[in-house]
């Protein structure tokens, strides 16, 4: 499937004992072959024993980082053990790891493949303000990248052994930084960066955040992000 | 003449714990210089008040306490954001052993024969 790529699925999760079980089950039962990495991001509910018992290789931090700092360590592991290929999953389910032989295979011409929703695929539905500050976001990315990318906050991705290198000495902790400023970096560095179109799936556990308020923070810190990654060097 | 005596003592209220926290070692050179470089100016215009209006006249501010003010406000917002960033960086650091922790820990354990 992936010739002889090593291929490494990191899974940063953060209390996510409810759904990480099944997460890496569905992973490797999906993928045989690859090494399934969970980052435990802090976490005081036991999600590294379940991922664990699941079949994942576990690694623990001693307190919560946030995103951004679980997914450097996590880099930082696919460097040192020498992956070739590393793709990142969301621990709460809402990824189909039937989709990353896709994610894989386009990053035969591009180093940074984003696997995203709103591209045709699915019905994954984001309304109000959190959905324009997404779709802002993406126009501002897209014009920067000279692609098209529907989805830059999208947590499913795949990147090859050069950004893993990157990735592993530099990666912005921030919220929403994370996500919105490695696009931003890595296509100012003459990386190529694209999309293929993936559908999201219902979390296996956890609630989405829904209310007004926190759309509009959300909207708020998007833009702050933006604006901070732009104008840094 | 009282006055003198007063902000006088104020300086040097200001210079000896630094000085004393210098010396059992329990504050870096870098923080040091600055609060000692306050306590000297402190200490001139202790010592000398009438400084205070030549400087008043200097700069045109109506009166010397207004310039008192402003200077220390502005001084204690610098002071804020240095520590701020000192802070960042602080951070930064402790995410960075956070995760070589986490990163030689498990790098043990695929070391070590599986029970």
């Amino acid at each position: 499937m992936t010739g002889d790529q090593r291929v490494l699925i990191i899974v940063p999760a953060w209390n996510e004992a409810g759904s990480i079980g099944d997460v890496v089950r569905e992973i490797t039962g999906e993928l045989p072959g690859t090494d399934v990495l969970v980052v435990d991001d802090g976490s005081g509910d036991g999600t590294a024993e379940v991922a664990g018992e699941a079949g994942a290789i576990v690694t623990r931090l001693p307190f919560n980082l946030g995103v951004g700092g679980a997914m450097r360590l996590g880099y930082r592991y696919a460097r040192d053990a020498g992956y070739d290929v590393a793709v990142q999953i969301d621990a709460d389910g809402q990824h189909d790891p039937r989709y990353v032989p896709k994610l894989i295979d386009g990053l035969q011409d591009a180093s940074l493949v984003i696997g995203a929703r709103f591209a045709g695929e699915g019905d994954y539905q984001v309304r109000g303000p959190r959905r324009w500050s997404m779709t802002l976001l993406s126009l501002a990315l897209s014009s920067l990248a000279h692609t098209r990318l529907t989805d830059t906050t999208s947590g499913f991705r795949a990147c090859d052994r050069s950004l893993i290198e990157l990735f592993a000495s530099w990666y912005p902790v921030e919220y929403l930084g994370d996500t919105v400023e490695t696009v931003v970096r890595v296509v100012r560095l003459g990386y190529k960066v694209s999309q293929v179109p993936v559908a999201m799936r219902q979390r296996f556990a956890g609630v989405p955040s829904k209310s007004p308020a926190k759309a509009l923070i959300y909207l708020g810190r998007a833009f702050f992000a933006l604006l901070l990654a732009l104008c840094r060097r | 003449m009282r006055l003198t005596i007063l902000t006088a003592v104020t300086a040097l209220v200001v210079i000896v714990p630094i000085l004393e926290l210098l010396r059992r070692r329990q504050l870096r050179e870098k923080y040091a210089v600055l609060w000692i470089c306050v306590g000297l100016v402190v200490l001139l215009f202790g010592f000398f008040p009438t400084l205070v209006d030549s400087l008043v006249r200097f700069t045109g501010v109506v009166s010397g306490v207004s310039l008192g003010l402003f200077l220390g406000v502005v001084f204690l917002l610098l002071v804020c954001i240095h520590l701020s960033w000192e802070s960042s960086r602080l951070e930064e650091k402790t995410r960075t052993l956070a995760e070589e922790i986490a990163l030689i820990r498990t790098q043990l354990a695929e070391k070590e024969p599986a029970e």
